[in-house]
Formats: C-alpha cells, sequence, structure tokens
C-alpha cells in the first residue's frame, strides 16, 4: 500500500537532483532553465501527494497557480535568453558580466 | 505486490532516470527531450494521486507548449557545447556531496517515520461518480477567484514582455508609403543640367 512518504521521497530525489544539475551545469543557461522545472514539478509533486491523502482540493488549485507562473517564467527566461543570444553570440554564464556583479 | 504499486515503482524509475539524463546529456536537445518523459512519468504519478485534470494539463500544456517552446529555442541557438561543458566534472563531486546531504536530510523528514501510513492513513478511493475537474473548477471559481484573476493577469504580462523582449524594429516589408508618394514634387526627382553644347572640331 502506497503511503504519503513514498510520494515525499520521489519528490525529495527529484529536488536534489535539479539542485545537483545546478551545480554542475552552471555554465549553461538552458539546462539551468531545466533544471528550475524539474524542482517546480518536484514541488508540485508534494502538493498533489498532501491534497490527496488530507483529501483537500485547495493544493490542487495551488500546483494549477504554480503551473501558470512557471510556464510565465519559462516564456521571459526564453525571451531573454534568445535576446542575450543574439547580442553576445553565447549562452555562457560566464560572458554576462555586463552588470559587473 | 498490488498493481498500483507496480505503477508507481515504474513511472517513479522513470522520473528519476529521466532526470538523471536531464542533467547529464551531453546535448540540450536530448536533455529537453528526457525532460519531457519526466513530465510525462511525473503525469502518471499524478493520475495515481487521483489529480486527473492536472495530469492531462501538465501533458497537454506543458509538454504540448512549453517544452516545445524551449525545443524551439535550443534548436535556433547554435550553442558550443565543448564551451558551456566545461567544468562539469569539476563540480561534480561538490555537486553529489551537496545532492547526497540535501537528501538525507530531507529523507530523515520526509521517510516512513513522520509520513508512513501509521501517520497518515491513505484516503478512502474516490467514489465512481466524483468528478476531480468539476471539484478543482468549483474551488477555483469560488474561493480562489481572485488569485485566479491574478494569474490571468501574470500570463498576460509574460505575453506582453515576451512580444516586446523579442520584437525587433527593423523594416521588414518593402511596401510603399502612400503618403510619402503623392507629396513627392517635380524637384525632388528631377534634375536640370546646363552644359555647353560640344564644339566640334
Amino acid at each position: 500500500m502506497l503511503s504519503l512518504s513514498h510520494y515525499l521521497i520521489i519528490g525529495a530525489a527529484l529536488f536534489c537532483l535539479s539542485v545537483a544539475g545546478i551545480f554542475i551545469n552552471r555554465k549553461n543557461v538552458i539546462v539551468l532553465l531545466m533544471c528550475i522545472e524539474l524542482m517546480l514539478l518536484a514541488v508540485n509533486m508534494n502538493f498533489i501527494a498532501f491534497s490527496h491523502f488530507n483529501q483537500d482540493i485547495a493544493g490542487q488549485v495551488f500546483v494549477f497557480f504554480i503551473l501558470t507562473v512557471a510556464a510565465a517564467e519559462s516564456a521571459i527566461g526564453l525571451a531573454i535568453l534568445v535576446v542575450l543570444f543574439r547580442n553576445r553570440n553565447s549562452i555562457n554564464v560566464e560572458d554576462l558580466d555586463a552588470l559587473k556583479g | 505486490m498490488s498493481f498500483e504499486t507496480l505503477v508507481f515503482y515504474v513511472f517513479s524509475a522513470m522520473l528519476i532516470a529521466s532526470g538523471v539524463l536531464v542533467i547529464t546529456l551531453r546535448n540540450p536537445v536530448h536533455a529537453v527531450l528526457s525532460l519531457v518523459l519526466a513530465f510525462f512519468a511525473s503525469a502518471g504519478l499524478w493520475m495515481l494521486l487521483e489529480a486527473e485534470f492536472l495530469a492531462i494539463a501538465l501533458v497537454l500544456v506543458y509538454v504540448g507548449a512549453v517544452m516545445v517552446l524551449f525545443l524551439f529555442v535550443v534548436m535556433m541557438l547554435d550553442i558550443n557545447i565543448a564551451v558551456v561543458r566545461e567544468g562539469f566534472a569539476r563540480y561534480l563531486p561538490v555537486a553529489a556531496m551537496f545532492a547526497v546531504l540535501m537528501g538525507v536530510s530531507l529523507l530523515l523528514v520526509v521517510g516512513p517515520a513522520h509520513f508512513g501510513l501509521a501517520q497518515v492513513p491513505a484516503p478512502p478511493a474516490a467514489a465512481s461518480n466524483v468528478n476531480n475537474t468539476e471539484q478543482l473548477g468549483l474551488a477555483m471559481f469560488t474561493q480562489f477567484v481572485l488569485p485566479l484573476e491574478i494569474a490571468s493577469v501574470v500570463l498576460l504580462v509574460a505575453i506582453i514582455a515576451a512580444i516586446a523582449l523579442t520584437l525587433r524594429h527593423t523594416r521588414q516589408t518593402k511596401a510603399p508609403k502612400p503618403e510619402l508618394q503623392v507629396r513627392v514634387r517635380r524637384e525632388d526627382r528631377i534634375r536640370l543640367v546646363k552644359m555647353d553644347a560640344e564644339k566640334g572640331t
């Protein structure tokens, strides 16, 4: 019989994987965006698992809003990426030092 | 092992494997495709959790729109893989250590000791006349109607921002401008030159 902790462990494993992905792909902006998507997916998994086991639909409504914000985020992120590539001809994070951060 | 458990383990293995592929594959196109597989696997898991509407929405909206946008951008940009891959081996030990540390600490919190069946009993199976989409819609358009409006504004802002960022103000068309054409005068087009006639020898 599946318990709540089964789903939470899957979510935690996915989250750790995407954190590791951000560490090892820190030069590639596209993979960084994909790792953020994976993180949001892991969080959504937790929300839906809690929603199911607590019999509360509010968790699913929240996942709906997270999906909305994630879609907006990736659309704007990719637009910035395209403009960036047009200007610098590179998506390497190291080249993005115009703000001297 | 019940059928449900078997489905859970199959989809979980698929999810974790495709997650590993997303962060390790060399080619960004392959990484996007494994991200699509990860979304499919988690849609299957959400089905098991009786969140049917969101599972379908994940496949239709996420795989159908957002991931295709990703794929489009990845294929449009000409990425030098060798440059963006440097540092991969160097950061791997740090990343693995960090991930294991975080994983262990998360496992201590969410493990079966705190969220097992004894602590959180499984809910009764939903009756066959329960409609997940209807429930979700009912909650969304009554209790959560203001957040829904804000979410639509967020999407509108995203549309405007994406268009404003990528719009180029170069002249794309060669259509004539009639207002300039009718305003043209004779002096703008014709130049009369006075010169001596050539003398014969």
